[in-house]
């Protein structure tokens, strides 16, 4: 049963010097901004700092109907050692697999800085009982999941039932105990701008600490504009709160130059304190290797073929 | 998890990111040491052996010596322009006339990179703006002006319109060759041959552009460039072989040449100064308003007539806007107009720089509220960093008087209606935007706005479908468009007698 919305602490909006305003969204202006910070040129050294810094966020997943013990426990090694031949390369942020496969992933990874994410409540769709929801969020978190990935109910919210997606976030949240959450708000199914603007709020207010684009099983996901619209969001929340969100776009980053400019997004619209994985993740399967290759174009000066980097 | 693997996962993570430097090639561009005037398809010398040096405004560098088109000078392109006007160019099928303004846009595209370049070079503007806007532009209206050649008939139905014959036209130089363009594509669609005097602090694209003639093979003489500085102007504007004068600048040289053609037969069109309201309500949407601010003031240092340099907010945003805009401001990159990642360059001269200075002081002096984003100048060069002021009356200088630099005034008001009397009132009338999510509020207000462009929720957007020109002392006449034919045509039905 919905409820009216509580803010959760140091979320109060403050009455003083004005009424909190959700605001809009000008599509034209929003994606024009975007592609202009999409030409960013960046080059060189400052190019090799993006990429790695692009492979210390990656969120590597796997998630699909296929997915094995097998296969979750080689991509925890190649999370951990992306390129067995660089011992420059960083490992990646966190891996992020199916609930059932979350003991796997914990087991492999016990004792290093990767972190083990897992998506629930319903992925993708989102579309089922509140307590079925919870009983997930609680498995993983108690299977040793150190972050939870959720979407949000976009029926409702399309609906116009705010104060459900709202007042799910927030029993979800406690449920997460001292797991991080991070909230899909499928952008893809959203519709407008507006509305991805709208989302991002109320994530925030009910308690995420990551908003995240999309699940990656839609076309449309982790567009410019749309991170665009989220990073506004997150900023205004920072400049009316104090509190600084993350952010996680996922679905349709494959290659390194997308990554770069998403990265030119984040360091020009929030700046340079949200470039770490504490407040920054991109969630991937197939980008990594891209960056790899990258990584060692810029430092040969020469492509090599895929063969030589590790498929997982 | 293996032994080796744990070892990994815990580098230090770096702290800052610094852009690379990422130059635009300057080698596309080869100049001469030396440039002549370009008169009846030839270069010619000035008569005076008069030169003198165009920079680098970023550098201070000089590129090359430019001719001092003198009197003679100036006859001598008169009398090649009335030639190729009346041996071939206004009898020839307007068929034809769409050809070449057809194949001179296809050659800008080609060689859109070079002029980009050198506009940069030249003019001091960053090469993003050049690359994106400038160039794009300078070939859309030569497209879109070669479609009118043959359709003049069906654009004026039942007035016959015919050639003036040669037009002397005089353009500035925040937009060297877009400005070119606005002026030789209408002039020649419409069957006139042309006399153009650059701007003196950036000839460079517009001599180019003779290549680009030469390479189009437009009969020699239908366009002709002289250069120099204002004496040039001058001379253009008495010639009494000249029929049309246009001309983009100051608004005090727009009066001068007002008075000068007093009792003439030249007709004028005069597209002169501006100081935009752009207007923000409460209900915009802040964060694109933001980018509308920022393009209206900083786009091309400000040196636009059509700035929005005077913003207007609604005083229940006010701070918050301020906020956001400040903010915005350190975000802004200035600095060498070749790199691909600055977003503000050069001022375009050491007179202008001048200028600025000197109207921002007395700025400071009444008492508005200065302030610059932290941002480091190159040493040499003309600089001038992004500027806000706030506190900031109406009857202050900076709110009044156009400074054409990167400098905005942020006034505030309460209510639409005070929002448009305020808009109103100043001596100028290009432009304005108005910003809210209330599209009956946009049409109100835009209705009420005495300027010759109202852009909402948007800013410093063009197209050549599009009339541009001003009100009041911004001037008359328009550019783009049909209206942008019709300063370039007579119409005989209209002069049954003839003239």
């Amino acid at each position: 049963m919905a409820q009216a919305p509580v803010l959760p602490r140091g979320f109060e909006l403050p009455l003083e010097p004005r009424l909190p305003r959700i605001g809009s969204v000008d599509q034209v202006a929003v994606e024009e901004r975007a592609a202009t910070l999409g030409k960013r040129s960046i080059k060189r050294e400052a190019k090799l700092w993006a990429l790695d810094l692009a492979i210390r966020t990656i969120d590597l997943t796997t998630l699909e109907g296929s997915d094995t013990p097998g296969k979750v426990a080689a991509l925890c090694s190649k999370a951990v050692r992306p390129d067995p031949v660089d011992p420059s390369i960083p490992s990646v942020a966190a891996v992020c697999v199916y609930p059932n496969l979350v003991p796997v992933a914990v087991e492999r990874l016990r004792g290093g800085a990767v972190k083990v994410a897992s998506v629930a409540t319903a992925f993708p769709s989102g579309q089922a009982p509140l307590d079925v929801k919870l009983a997930e969020v609680r498995d993983v978190v108690e299977a040793g999941a150190d972050e939870v990935d959720m979407v949000i109910d976009r029926g409702a919210f399309l609906s116009g039932r705010y104060a459900k997606v709202y007042d799910e976030i927030v029993r979800v949240k406690e449920a997460s105990g001292s797991a991080h959450l991070k909230v899909i708000l499928e952008t893809g199914e959203l519709g407008t701008y507006d509305n991805v603007r709208r989302a991002s709020l109320l994530a925030m207010a009910a308690g995420a600490d990551f908003v995240k684009t999309s699940t990656g099983k839609l076309p449309s996901a982790a567009t410019l504009p749309v991170a665009l619209v989220m990073l506004e969001a997150i900023r205004d929340v920072y400049e009316e709160t104090g509190r600084m969100v993350g952010m996680k776009p996922a679905g349709g980053i494959r290659n390194a130059k997308q990554a770069v400019q998403h990265l030119v997004l984040v360091h020009e619209t929030l700046g340079p304190d949200w470039l770490t994985p504490d407040l920054y993740r991109l969630g991937a399967s197939s980008l990594l290797n891209d960056v790899l290759l990258q990584i060692r174009k810029e430092r040969t000066g020469a492509y090599q073929s895929p063969d030589y980097f590790t498929i997982d | 998890m293996s032994e080796l693997e744990r070892k990994r996962g815990a580098a230090p993570v770096p702290v800052d990111w610094t852009y690379a430097p990422a130059p635009e090639a300057r080698d596309i561009v080869s100049l001469r040491e030396r440039y002549g005037l370009y008169v009846g398809g030839d270069w010619i010398e000035p008569h005076s052996g008069e030169t003198f040096t165009t920079i680098d405004p970023s550098t201070e560098e000089p590129l090359a010596e430019i001719a001092q088109a003198g009197p003679e000078d100036v006859s001598l392109a008169v009398e090649a322009a009335r030639s190729a006007f009346e041996n071939g160019w206004s009898a020839l099928a307007p068929s034809e006339r769409a050809k070449y303004l057809f194949r001179i846009a296809r050659i800008l595209q080609e060689r859109s990179r070079e002029f980009a370049v050198l506009e940069s070079l030249n003019g001091g503007k960053p090469i993003r703006e050049s690359r994106d806007v400038d160039l794009p532009l300078s070939a859309a209206h030569f497209f879109y002006y070669a479609g009118w050649a043959d359709k003049l008939e069906y654009a004026f139905p039942n007035r016959t319109p015919r050639p003036l014959g040669v037009a002397g036209q005089i353009i500035p130089w925040n937009f060297p060759l877009l400005m070119l363009a606005w002026k030789v594509a209408p002039a020649l669609a419409a069957g006139n041959t042309v006399v153009l005097k650059p701007a003196e602090t950036t000839p460079l694209s517009a001599l180019l552009f003779c290549d680009v003639l030469r390479q189009a093979e437009l009969p020699q003489g239908v366009v002709n460039i002289v250069t120099g500085d204002g004496r040039t102007g001058a001379e253009i504007v008495k010639h009494p072989g000249i029929d049309k004068i246009a001309f983009t600048g100051s608004t005090d040289v727009g009066k001068a040449i007002q008075r000068e053609l007093a009792g003439s037969r030249k007709k004028l069109t005069l597209e002169l100064g501006g100081k935009a309201a752009n207007v923000v309500f409460d209900d915009a949407p802040l964060d694109q308003a933001i980018e509308g601010i920022v393009n209206g003031i900083y786009f091309n240092q400000g040196h636009v007539c059509c700035a929005g340099s005077r913003l207007l907010v609604q005083e229940s945003i006010y701070e918050q806007l301020i906020a956001k805009l400040k903010r915005r401001l350190g975000t802004l990159r200035v600095g060498a107009p070749l790199d691909k990642n600055t977003d503000v360059g050069a001022i375009n001269s050491r007179q202008q720089l001048d200028k600025i200075e000197e109207l921002v002081q007395t700025g400071r002096d009444e008492g508005a509220e200065i302030y610059q984003p932290p941002c480091r100048l190159p040493e040499r060069g003309y600089w001038f960093a992004p500027t806000v002021f706030t506190n900031v009356a109406q009857s202050y200088r900076i709110a009044q008087e156009e400074i054409f630099g990167p400098v905005l005034s942020v006034l505030t008001f309460r209510t639409p209606d005070e929002a448009v009397e305020k808009a109103n009132n100043t001596p100028y009338g290009l432009s304005a935007g108005v910003w809210t999510e209330k599209g009956s509020r946009i049409l109100a207000v835009a209705q009420r706005l005495r300027a010759g462009v109202v852009w909402a929720n948007t800013y410093n957007r063009f197209d050549p479908a599009s009339p541009f020109g001003g009100y009041k002392e911004s001037g008359f006449g328009r550019e783009g468009g049909l209206h942008g034919l019709e300063p370039y045509l007579r119409f005989e039905s209209s002069e049954p007698f003839g003239s």
